[in-house]
């Protein structure tokens, strides 16, 4: 089963015929969502959307080049303060506003991959942790950057402000379609990124970096190009949030963020676009949604209620959603260390070699 | 003003080292780096806070009873969370321990709400003594530095002299090896677990008396200590006690010339100085081979 037998059949986009229709059916249900959903619900997935940017980025560093990053966050505020500020003050188009911000954070990527050359493991883990903590800081003690209170987004203007070429963006659904059109095309840049020769030097710096150095792969080089390729992600996703959320503070972007999104990326599963698609929508989806109001559950929610009001708080149950994500990280690792896209392979293969 | 500086440093920087050594030890022994390590010690530190303020007890129950809770606590989520994983990868116990962090912070916010908490200590940061004339220590910063010196003598000794302590080294240098050798090296590793989480609480303890306590209160001490560690070396001991009292002095010094920027200095020399010496400042550097 999914044997390549020529070059061409690796790079294809769709493997066969059928992989094809059920593509163009679910982009078309895509395509056509707002006009079944309530618009709070578009919110959400304008929410989804934007942390589906950030963990397929977040996976060529970490599922691909088998690098680790706790500093997301960072450049996730880079994007989002830097697409505000430059639309602000500068009055740049939207397009080229966010292409620049995510320039600057790809840039602080290739900054934070220097050091990272010669580091791995914890000292890795902590080389990027005090990047994000740093990034969060210098934006909340700067004026320019709104301080502490954080700052409103202005309008999303995808020409030319105050001129005949202006054509504003506003409300949760036409956002959607803006950055539905923006992830699939980062998704499919992804996908193909993978495929070319940047890519398979990524995998080999995953695989064994001494081997692939042996091989010719130029360590410095591909090693800051996976950061800085997956900090230019987290630079569009922050960008694009920023214009969901429409307001943000600093301290929104704090190391739980970090944590976050590297879980979307492992309980997705590592090194697989599709992987990091589903544990970006599962994990939004528990945090945004599900978990928000665990009270309201059915069955489950009294059950919490009555443990609450016996042994805990009832206040402090707000904290449940926490819990459930520590557990679920556990038992990840513990029980399908493949993530998401592991219990997916295996039900294909289940029914593909099915009845044996 | 100086020497003012320079001591509370020192003591602050002793409080690192000794929350350092905590994760040092679990990463001596098993090349686990304990993200959890935080809150476990502020876990421990709501049980000591719960027994004392709310069952009305003293605090020379609390004490013994919070450190045994906090050895429960470390060879529980040892034995739940770090035994089943089949081999697991860096990211792997990373996530692990994130998950283990995560989990203690929501059941302690859970059962103790958000709210800030005074946590009553034998040591206050308020009084002093006269140590000798013209000398005065508060009772917090003595208090750090007898009890960072005997944990240091104390571990030195242990993992010199002792049996168990030999076991240890002897695990983390070669898990097999160490196996074929009639060491139990999943008992090992439970002792580690639990030895880890009794002098994290100790050091949560200072932490909790010197600011409030509240599910967070660990997160920034817990990064200090943890940068304090890996500047010092993550596998030797007085490496992680030296790591952990100059970043208390740079950070104080630091903090006293520009207050804004106190909380990230420590991050950017660290940063600094594991990108010239990649594993710290006292250990030797191996270069992995094929």
């Amino acid at each position: 089963m999914d044997m390549k037998r020529d070059y061409y059949e690796d790079i294809e986009l769709f493997k066969s015929g059928t992989v094809l229709v059920w593509t163009v059916i679910f982009l078309l249900f895509l395509f056509t969502l707002p006009l079944y959903l309530p618009s709070y619900n578009i919110y959400l997935i304008n929410i989804i959307m934007v942390n589906v940017i950030l963990a397929v980025g977040l996976n060529i560093l970490v599922g691909y080049t088998g690098q680790i990053s706790l500093g997301h966050a960072g450049f996730f505020a880079v994007g989002a303060y830097g697409t505000s500020l430059i639309r602000m003050h500068l009055h740049f188009p939207f397009l080229a506003a966010i292409i620049i911000a995510a320039l600057i954070a790809a840039f602080l990527g290739f900054i934070i991959g220097l050091p990272a050359l010669r580091l791995e493991g914890p000292y890795l883990a902590i080389a990027t942790l005090g990047f994000g903590l740093t990034i969060m800081h210098i934006i909340g003690r700067w004026e320019i950057f709104g301080g502490r209170m954080g700052i409103t987004a202005p309008p999303l203007d995808l020409g030319i402000q105050n001129s005949s070429l202006s054509f504003v963006i506003k409300g949760d659904v036409q956002i959607y379609y803006l950055i539905l059109i923006m992830t699939i095309l980062l998704v499919i840049g992804a996908r193909n990124l993978m495929k070319t020769r940047v890519g398979r030097a990524f995998m080999s710096i995953r695989d064994d970096d001494i081997a692939a150095e042996v091989m010719g792969v130029n360590l410095t080089i591909f090693k800051t190009m996976s950061f800085a390729v997956s900090a230019f992600y987290a630079g569009i996703a922050g960008g694009l949030y920023g214009f969901v959320v429409s307001f943000f503070d600093p301290f929104s972007f704090n190391l739980i963020l970090s944590i976050i999104f590297l879980v979307m990326v492992v309980v997705g599963g590592l090194g697989s676009v599709l992987g990091a698609i589903m544990g970006a929508v599962l994990i939004t989806y528990l945090q945004f949604d599900l978990l928000k109001n665990v009270e309201n559950l059915p069955y489950l929610g009294g059950l919490l209620l009555a443990i609450s009001k016996q042994w805990f708080t009832v206040i402090g149950l707000a904290n449940f959603g926490g819990i459930a994500l520590g557990l679920i990280m556990i038992a990840i690792v513990i029980f399908e260390p493949l993530g998401m896209f592991g219990i997916w392979i295996r039900i294909k293969k289940y029914w593909k070699t099915w009845p044996f | 003003m100086f020497e003012m500086l320079l001591i509370e440093g020192l003591a602050i920087g002793a409080c690192y080292g000794l929350f350092g050594v905590a994760v040092a030890i679990i990463y001596k022994t098993s090349d686990v780096v304990n993200f959890a390590q935080g809150e476990m010690g502020m876990m421990s530190t709501f049980v000591a806070y719960q027994i004392m303020t709310v069952y009305g007890w003293p605090f020379y129950i609390a004490f013994p009873a919070t450190l045994i809770f906090a050895i429960v606590l470390g060879m529980a989520i040892e034995f739940c969370f770090l035994r089943p994983a089949k081999e697991p990868t860096v990211l792997g116990l990373l996530i692990l321990t994130l998950g283990a962090e995560m989990l203690l912070m929501g059941l302690a916010g859970w059962k103790w709400g958000a709210e800030q908490k005074d946590f009553p200590f034998l040591l206050s940061v308020h009084d002093t003594i006269e140590i000798f004339p013209g000398f005065a220590l508060n009772e917090w910063t003595i208090g750090v530095f007898v009890l960072t010196s005997v944990v240091m003598v104390l571990l030195f000794l242990f993992f010199r002299y002792s049996k168990l302590g030999i076991a240890m080294r002897a695990t983390q240098q070669n898990e097999n090896a160490a196996k074929i050798m009639g060491i139990k090296v999943e008992r090992v590793f439970s002792i580690t677990w639990g030895m880890s989480s009794l002098i994290g609480a100790l050091a949560a303890m200072f932490f909790a008396a010197r600011s409030v306590l509240d599910p967070n209160f660990m997160m920034e001490p817990f990064m200090r200590a943890f940068a304090a560690a890996v500047l010092g070396g993550l596998t030797s001991i007085p490496g992680v006690v030296i790591g952990g009292l100059i970043l208390g002095i740079t950070e104080n010094f630091f903090g006293y010339a520009w207050p804004e920027w106190k909380p990230i200095v420590a991050f950017v020399v660290i940063i600094l100085i594991i990108t010239v010496r990649p594993s710290g400042l006292f250990t030797k550097h191996y270069v992995k081979k094929v």
